[in-house]
């Protein structure tokens, strides 16, 4: 168990952002991290209401706009919250979201691709509603 | 309202002779089993050391049973459909339309969900926690409810033979034909819930397996070093997390649609028909290298031990292995080329499926590089792994062809296609679970299975294979399509006649593998596996004893590099001496736990409600169910000890029958 306690020593030193401590005495670092957190998520859905309705920002980028926030917010919840790092004990979690990542968007952008162009071969409904006449 | 939802005496099909036969026979036959059980007082053993067990052995035991009693009942399916073609020229053959359409559905549904699905699943519970030298997978009471909730969509499955009705839409139900529209009846509802139930086991499956080979490995057992089987248990493991959502929601999306008058895939309002297809294909196409990929594990396996050799090319293997995980996301259009999509996205995903099949092809290549060379002893496995091969590669290649489009328009929806998949989910997913059964029976049960019946039921299989599906890919040349009650073109007759010899021979083959049961049983004696490695095993799970101990290993063993068992089976022998023996230590095991059981039972009630519309008893099954899981969360006692003695004197007797044949070797 040497290994195991050297480990948690070293953790104090080396301790990322939302990283977790697993001694039992870092409850209060727990609690500012999701302190952080919540005050983070808290700005960022503050900020999307905001630039919705202040006009601060051209009205076409508005959508562009919270989308980087929509990304921002999954990154401060996955940090905070979820407690994935990029530390070397979390390599199964990173790669577990980055597999999800890849999945979802082929999954998700495939059925777009595939649905848009479904009709590709088809007869255009007008065509069919002349034709039935 | 009814009290009893949609359920009426109307729901018995006393009409119909061939499902009521059925259904008494089977129905009889539970109960002489059942009534056997009580009067010999078996019932107390039977609930203590199997349906309350969370031992990933005994659950891979259970598994891998249920799968061959649903074998039996998909098979039965088949031979009345090869019957019913080979009769139903110029005529209505021997069952009607409805029928026939019932049993074609429940063939596919059963034979995916409820045979190799769990067949596979049962394997890689009885064998994973032993490969990787550790005493358990990691969440043993929910391996049990993953096992149960399989066993509860399997008994929903065959209830509809004797109530109600099943789908008649084929083994994925296309919308519209499974709107409430055109299948008004409980035979979707009974698909739909089924499904449903057993696809949350198959998602708890995959997560408990995932955890276990990523977080639970004995020392020094590093990702290279793992045997075969687990690199692809780890790679289906995770294609169950990532496809079978996708399942459960497109079927909750039909059941929205049949149940609250949704419009998800409807023709009106704005639904889409093509989504339903578009979605069941994301997870179908994963589901078939779920299946696969296993395989692939047991035949490396079977095809390194019996050739003496190590695995050729393992790194190979590995980086073949995850590469097909990652790409069978990238080819499900190819089972709707003829849908209506335009020649860009069809070349996309008509080349996507070809390069598929590189690494498969590089799996091959390995097995025949390692064949090459050894000292092969033809086992009765080796010979499903050799006639795995054979017929594998000709299914890869007719698959090959499907996925050139111009070629699919031609033959897509035909027999060729029935052909094409039946001889890579037979001749790839069947052979590799039989290879991996008769492998691994031995350590299961410490008794060897009978080698002649073995071997005479693989050459039954093989011939019989051959024979039955052959004659489809003419067929379909020939333009006939599938799923057909009847036909009028005298020249498919001879072909659909060899198709049906060919069903009897195989029939043959599964009476041989009862035989081969049942005579290994009654010699179980002659037959006795006394060395725990009948084998001349090369990984961990033939270092520990035949039937392996609740413990598995008394102690972990420690592990230097590839194929462990072997290394330190010959370091052994070349220094003439044994380790000593170890310090036992008292040890853990979980303890054994009626939730899979219980909950699964509530679960039943919950779904049989659902599809008769029986709300209160629904909602009763559904409160159960969570009652049970709430009643598990607040338990007390969560594991046995086992002293350190008897820890000992299990292990004692392994390590003496070890020696034995060293010690002779060495005098």
């Amino acid at each position: 168990m040497s290994e195991a306690s050297d480990r948690l020593a070293g953790a104090e030193l080396n301790l990322a952002p939302g990283d977790e401590q697993l001694d039992g005495n870092g409850v209060a670092v727990g609690v500012r991290g999701y302190v952080i957190g919540l005050v983070l998520a808290a700005g960022l859905t503050a900020a999307s209401f905001y630039f919705c309705f202040s006009g601060l920002i051209y009205a076409p980028a508005v959508p562009a706009a919270l989308i980087a926030l929509a990304v921002a917010q999954m990154g401060v919840h996955l940090v905070f919250f979820l407690h994935l790092t990029t530390g070397p004990d979390n390599t199964n979690n990173a790669l577990a979201l980055a597999f999800g990542v890849l999945i979802v968007t082929l999954v998700i952008g495939g059925s777009l691709w595939i649905m848009a162009n479904l009709s590709h071969n088809m007869l255009p409904m007008s065509r069919v509603l002349e034709m039935q006449r | 309202m009814k009290l009893l939802g949609r359920l009426g005496w109307d729901a018995l099909p006393l009409d119909q002779p061939i499902p009521m036969i059925a259904s008494a026979t089977v129905a009889a036959a539970i109960l002489a089993v059942l009534a056997w059980v009580v009067i010999r007082g078996r019932f107390p053993y039977l609930w203590r050391e199997w349906l309350t067990s969370v031992d990933h052995k005994r659950i891979g035991v259970m598994y891998t049973l249920l799968a061959m009693v649903m074998l039996l009942r998909g098979f039965s399916d088949a031979l009345m459909m090869r019957s019913q073609q080979a009769i139903a020229l110029h005529s209505q053959g021997y069952m009607p339309p409805e029928h026939y359409d019932q049993v074609f559905s429940a063939h596919g549904t059963i034979m995916i969900f409820f045979v190799a699905m769990p067949f596979l699943i049962g394997l890689m519970n009885f064998v994973l926690p032993l490969q990787l030298g550790v005493r358990d997978v990691a969440f043993p009471t929910l391996n049990s409810v993953s096992f149960w909730l399989t066993a509860t969509g399997a008994l929903l499955v065959n209830l509809s033979l004797g109530i109600g009705e099943f789908a008649r839409t084929g083994w994925l139900p296309y919308p519209p034909l499974s709107e409430l529209k055109y299948s008004p009846g409980v035979g979707v509802d009974y698909y739909l819930w089924s499904l449903q139930i057993s696809g949350i086991g198959t998602l708890l499956t995959g997560i408990n397996f995932t955890t276990t080979i990523l977080k639970l490995r004995a020392p020094g057992m590093t990702y290279l070093r793992m045997p075969m089987f687990c690199w692809t248990s780890l790679a289906s493991s995770l294609l169950i997390i990532a496809a079978f959502p996708i399942l459960t929601a497109t079927l909750a999306m039909l059941i929205l649609d049949r149940y609250l008058g949704f419009h998800f895939f409807t023709n009106e309002a704005g639904g889409n028909v093509m989504m339903f297809v578009n979605l069941i294909w994301a997870w179908g196409h994963p589901e078939v290298y779920i299946l696969i990929l296993p395989a692939f594990g047991i035949f490396s396996e079977v095809v390194s031990t019996f050739s003496g050799k190590p695995l050729f090319g393992y790194r190979s293997m590995v980086i073949a292995t995850m590469a097909i995980c990652v790409l069978s996301f990238m080819v499900w259009l190819h089972h709707f080329f003829t849908m209506g999509a335009g020649a860009d996205v069809n070349a996309v995903f008509g080349v996507m499926s070809m390069i598929i099949a590189v690494p498969t092809g590089v799996k091959v290549f390995n097995w025949l590089f390692t064949m090459y060379g050894g000292r092969i002893r033809f086992e009765t496995p080796i010979l499903w792994a050799i006639g795995f091969m054979v017929t594998f590669v000709i299914g890869g290649m007719t698959g090959v062809l499907l996925a050139a489009p111009p070629a699919d328009f031609v033959l897509h929806n035909s027999l060729f296609l029935v052909a094409h998949f039946h001889n890579v989910i037979i001749g790839g997913v069947l052979f590799g679970a039989f290879a991996g059964y008769e492998y691994w029976f031995p350590k299961a049960f410490g008794f060897r299975l009978h080698r002649g019946l073995g071997k005479a039921a693989f050459w039954c299989w093989f011939v019989g294979f051959y024979l039955a599906f052959t004659p489809l890919y003419v067929l379909g040349l020939e333009g006939m399509t599938r799923r057909m009650q009847h036909y009028d073109v005298p020249a498919w007759r001879p072909w659909l006649l060899v198709a049906a010899v060919g069903a009897a021979v195989i029939l043959a083959g599964i009476v041989c593998q009862i035989a081969e049961l049942a005579v290994s049983i009654a010699r179980r004696e002659t037959l006795r596996d006394v060395t725990g490695d009948p084998w001349d095993g090369r990984t961990l799970e033939w270092s520990t004893a035949s039937p392996p101990p609740a413990f598995n290993f008394a102690i972990l063993p420690k592990v230097r590099g590839r194929d462990a068992y072997w290394a330190a089976k010959h370091g052994a022998q070349e220094q003439q001496a044994p380790s000593s023996e170890p310090a036992y230590e008292a040890l853990e095991t979980p303890r054994n736990s009626a939730t899979g059981f219980v909950c699964a039972f509530f679960a039943t009630l919950m779904g049989f409600a659902l599809i008769w519309h029986i709300w209160w008893l629904a909602l009763a099954g559904l409160a159960g169910a969570w009652a049970t899981f709430v009643v598990f969360a607040w338990r007390d006692r969560v594991e046995n000890l086992i002293s350190a003695a008897d820890v000992a004197t299990i292990d004692r007797e392994n390590r003496r029958a070890r020696l034995e044949p060293l010690a002779a070797r060495t005098s």
